[in-house]
């Protein structure tokens, strides 16, 4: 793809500069080199399939399994049965599960759960809104503030203000426990090297592993209850604050560093009075990302209990009430974007502040504690009275009746606007499907899957090595090898590699012609960004039903639904990045008489080519992280066997084996699109 | 700010004023009635199709309104509900498919759990083709006929064989050896959730596109859209004994409660409650067709059923030392 754009690119003559790096990355191994290479694999690959298709498969069917597989569900029975004797539950699992446990319900008693005999929390629905209002402007500003109010009232006009709450509680729970543990773990890895050597590949195995595969040992460690659902949301959403805490220490300019070194400050003193002032910006960065991965684990923490809005879409969905599933997803989504606004504007308060180093405006102090009071005031009245407590469903004044209910005419919309969508798409979006399985899926998945193992092992080993050089592909060889023996998942391998590659394809042109004409115009940024954060916010659940109706059960359903939300991510990257191209470099092109497609093609994309391979590498990533939810519309393969594994004891071990194969996937094709984009990186400097 | 604390103490003035309620006014659900036995919390596990929601939106009902438990219900998936048995966090499970492997380690080897007998539910495991289907090709309920009409289940995921769609991987299938040993020309295509089977099904009888799948009665949806069962080779005693060489129909499933063993033991009127429960097929699916269909609550659709049939109520609360029943 993109050497293809790139080899079209004749010298802009308005851009020196692009042209001199374009043509030391060809020097070092040019597109045209590359293509060959691929191409020559592919055609010996091709050939040799041609005589070999179907032997040397190493398939197995979905409900047999491998020595290993049933020593593993074996594992989990034994650890189950001698629970109640076994001292790492008495002296390891069950303190943690108390402090959890106490601490999440705590949180859920003050603003969520019935507590004390009362019907109600100790602060309803009146001194949440005020609080958190008061929260969103001292941490931000006014516009946050409003935001805060507003999206919290219409959650409790959709009729969900309970639920709401409990998600809120367990998401602030599990958020407060990885920064707590996830900074110090940051700053760690942020000054020591081999430290941060170690956990990387810790926390890529924690992100990319299906929760899935660890929901039920979950239960089994921690007991149904608050504690298992905040341990496994803090699996998810812990490594992104670790990463971007030791990032942003790490990007601590050197000469600072030694400017302060040279004063003679000790460690302590560069650390809090240099190093994390000046990361503190990435760090708030990195709550951010870390808050929207626990509200995204939503709905997969419902399937153990836990209360909220995941409980909602999940019920809904066993009798196929797409509309409730909808309602509670809106508010998921209302709650991701209030939080997300708010840290983001919190940042960028950061940010000003160390700028100027005059003090805020005179007027700030004596709100904050006007602010207080009122707030303070507000929780008293929704501890004490009915009507600020429990969210009213109607209000009466004199005579006048007022409905607020929202909740419903969303329920019933929705319901009507997928009645309408499946009876008049389905038709035309089924042959869409057949068409795209029988002219793209179906080559490659045979490809991959039909191809003798070792065939396609050193044919997608080969491929590594040309893309991105030596270590990816020893990275690919061990990984693939690893999946061959002793996880015993070559074919289910190779059929989800097969969907995620078709998946991550329409991902990327997506991101390219969505993130164009994002870049190019503030306007369509304005309008479409709220879209994007949708779809990545949206509970893949809700629109399960429409696509099952629009595609069948089938593996397209799941490469859909995969898109839904990879896509955003890419088109967000590469929005960035053509943004990031100098407005001169524009100019200047357009003076010499370039027109809009020319200057799209030959100034915008190459010089942007990184955050198309970062793009592809998100893409990627964000796919893969589908491979479960393709699962249960009919994807098939590593997915299914997930998915299956949590459902049967029996499958278990190769639930479990699949999720590995899952992690060993993700990092071949992880560190082999991250060293092309290195190597792309190094050769445009 | 000036503004905003003078309008919070409207508020104040207002809500005291007009709507003076206060939270300790209003009273907690699940008061005890004289004379019965104290119930105390009653752990109930829910699994998530309509069936055993069904069930649990009855004993719940009772429950809380009769005998004063406080229920406390988990929505989770069967495997984690029998988990809970051993931990003590579960005290019933109320519609049990089979499970052999779960009873084994649980029932058997831990001893934690045990059956509480059946529901009075048989559950029936089979294939199934849409009403049209039928219509168009009456032959097509045998499966000696299956080969004949395999093309018509061609889909993009069955690799030019017949598709038979399977659901969730929570249930028992015999489905990929059946197939082989009947001779049949069909691919198994897993659907990987029931949300799957059901989207399918509607969608096959709205469109009139052909449908084979693995489904399962009592269920809700085949009120809506009455599945007919494919005549498989009748099921005998042993002719599954060999999972390899199975060529016969799935066996009729009792589907049964089970509950903790320490629960059993606890003399809770809910157990008693529990041990009584039983019903039939066609008064599950009521229950369940209010709630899926109709839009109840579980409560209102519970309250609907109880009223309406108040000898068989009594019968389950028979020696809960429930004054009345409902």
């Amino acid at each position: 793809m993109m050497a293809t754009v790139t080899l079209g690119a004749p010298p802009a003559p308005a851009a020196p500069e692009e042209h001199r790096s374009v043509s030391s990355w060809f020097a070092e191994r040019g597109p045209v080199q590359m293509i060959a290479a691929i191409g020559g694999v592919l055609a010996l690959w091709l050939a040799l399939f041609g005589v070999l298709h179907g032997r040397f498969t190493l398939a197995l069917a979905p409900a047999d399994t491998k020595p290993l597989h049933v020593w593993l569900s074996d594992l989990q029975t034994t650890v189950g049965e001698g629970r109640n004797t076994n001292p790492l539950f008495t002296y390891f699992f069950n303190p943690i599960r108390s402090v959890v446990d106490a601490f999440g319900t705590a949180i859920a008693d003050l603003i969520a759960h019935p507590v004390d005999g009362r019907p109600v929390p100790y602060i309803g629905w009146l001194g949440v809104v005020v609080l958190l209002t008061f929260v969103a402007w001292v941490l931000g500003n006014w516009k946050v503030g409003l935001l805060t109010l507003c999206g919290l009232l219409f959650m409790g006009l959709q009729g969900l203000w309970q639920d709401s709450m409990e998600t809120l509680a367990l998401t602030m729970a599990a958020v407060a426990i990885s920064l707590l543990i996830g900074i110090p773990l940051g700053i760690w890895a942020g000054i020591s090297d081999g430290f941060n050597r170690v956990i990387t590949p810790v926390l890529d195995f924690m992100q990319i592993l299906p929760s899935f595969v660890y929901l039920a040992p979950l239960t089994l460690a921690f007991l149904i209850g608050p504690a298992a659902a905040i341990i496994a949301t803090v699996i998810y959403a812990a490594p992104p604050v670790i990463r971007l805490t030791a990032h942003g220490i790490r990007s601590v300019p050197a000469e600072s560093r030694e400017a302060v070194e040279s004063l003679g400050a000790t460690r302590r003193q560069e650390l809090f009075g240099a190093l994390l002032p000046m990361a503190k910006r990435t760090i708030v960065l990195g709550i951010n990302q870390t808050i929207m991965a626990a509200l995204s684990m939503v709905t997969i923490a419902a399937l153990i209990a836990a209360p909220g809005l995941g409980q909602v879409v999940v019920q809904a969905l066993s009798t196929q009430d797409v509309g409730t599933a909808f309602n509670a997803g809106l508010a998921i989504v209302i709650m991701a974007i209030i939080l997300d606004r708010t840290t983001t504007a919190a940042s960028e308060r950061v940010e000003t502040q160390q700028r100027k180093s005059a003090g805020p405006s005179k007027y700030r102090r004596p709100g904050i504690v006007i602010g207080a009071v009122v707030t303070a005031f507000a929780i008293w009245l929704s501890y004490t009275y009915q009507l600020v407590a429990i969210f009213p469903s109607s209000l009466q004044i004199g005579s006048v009746h007022l409905g607020l209910d929202v909740g419903s005419p969303i329920i019933s919309a929705a319901n009507a606007v997928t009645k309408w969508v499946q009876d008049v798409f389905a038709p035309v979006t089924n042959g869409i499907k057949d068409v795209v399985t029988a002219a793209a899926l179906d080559p490659l998945q045979s490809l991959l899957a039909s191809s003798p193992w070792w065939l396609a092992f050193a044919a997608i080993t080969a491929i590594a090595a040309i893309i991105g050089g030596r270590w990816s592909a020893l990275i690919t060889a061990v990984c693939l090898g690893l999946i061959a023996w002793p996880l015993q998942l070559w074919q289910a391998t190779m059929e989800t590699l097969a969907a995620v590659l078709v998946a991550t394809v329409v991902v990327v042109v997506l991101g390219v012609v969505v993130g164009i004409w994002m870049g190019r115009s503030t306007t369509t940024d304005k309008i479409v960004r709220p879209f994007l954060d949708a779809a990545q916010t949206m509970p893949s659940f809700v629109y399960l039903v429409p696509f099952l109706a629009l595609f069948s059960a089938s593996r397209f359903t799941g490469i859909v639904a995969a898109i839904v939300y990879a896509a955003p991510v890419s088109i967000k990257i590469m929005a960035d990045g053509i943004r990031g191209v100098s407005p001169e470099t524009v100019e200047a092109a357009r003076s010499v008489g370039s027109n809009t497609w020319q200057v799209i093609s030959k100034v915008q994309l190459p010089m942007a080519v990184r955050s198309l391979t970062l793009a592809t590498n998100q893409g990627l990533i964000y796919v893969l992280s589908m491979v479960v939810v393709a699962g249960l519309v009919g994807g098939g393969a590593l997915g299914y066997l997930v998915v299956a594994g949590f459902a049967q004891t029996s499958l278990f071990g190769k639930g479990l084996a699949a999720g590995l194969a899952i992690v060993l996937l993700g990092t071949i094709l992880d560190r082999t699109t991250a060293a092309a984009s290195k190597r792309i990186g190094r050769a445009s400097e | 700010m000036k503004r905003i604390a003078i309008a919070a103490v409207a508020l104040a003035l207002l809500i005291s004023g007009c709507n003076a309620t206060k939270v300790s006014d209003l009273q907690a659900r699940g008061e005890l009635k004289p004379g019965a036995k104290p119930c105390g919390t009653f752990n109930l596990a829910i699994n998530s199709w309509v069936g055993y929601e069904a069930n649990a939106a009855v004993i719940t009902y009772l429950a809380e309104n009769v005998l004063g438990c406080f229920v406390k219900q988990r929505h989770i998936a069967e495997q984690v509900s029998w988990q809970g048995m051993s931990t003590g966090q579960v005290d019933a499970i109320l519609e049990n498919w089979g499970h052999d492997d779960l009873r084994q380690q649980y029932i058997e080897n831990m001893g934690v759990a045990q059956s509480a007998g059946s529901t009075g539910v048989k559950g029936q495991i089979g294939w199934y083709v849409p009403p049209w289907m039928v219509e168009q090709y009456p032959d097509i309920t045998d499966w000696r006929n299956l080969n004949k009409y395999a093309d018509l289940f061609k889909t993009s995921e069955s690799g030019g064989k017949g598709q038979l769609l399977d659901g969730d991987p929570a249930y028992v299938t015999n489905d990929d050896a059946l197939v082989t040993n009947l001779g049949l020309n069909y691919k198994v295509v897993q659907g990987g959730s029931e949300t799957a089977l059901i989207s399918s099904i509607r969608q096959a009888q709205q469109e009139r596109k052909p449908l084979l799948a693995y489904f399962y009665s009592p269920q809700w949806l085949l009120s809506e859209v009455p599945m007919v069962k494919i005549k498989l080779p009748p099921y005998t005693d042993g002719c599954d004994a060999d999972p390899a060489k199975i060529a016969c129909d799935y066996p009729d499933y009792d589907l049964d409660k089970i509950v903790s063993t320490k629960f059993a033991e606890s003399g809770s009127p809910a157990y008693t409650l529990v041990k009584n429960f039983q019903w039939t097929g066609e008064d599950q699916n009521s229950v369940a067709r209010s709630i899926a269909m109709d839009g109840m609550s579980d409560d209102e659709a519970a309250k609907k059923f109880i009223d309406a049939h108040p000898q068989l109520v009594a019968k389950w609360l028979a020696g809960t030392g429930a004054q009345n029943a409902a």
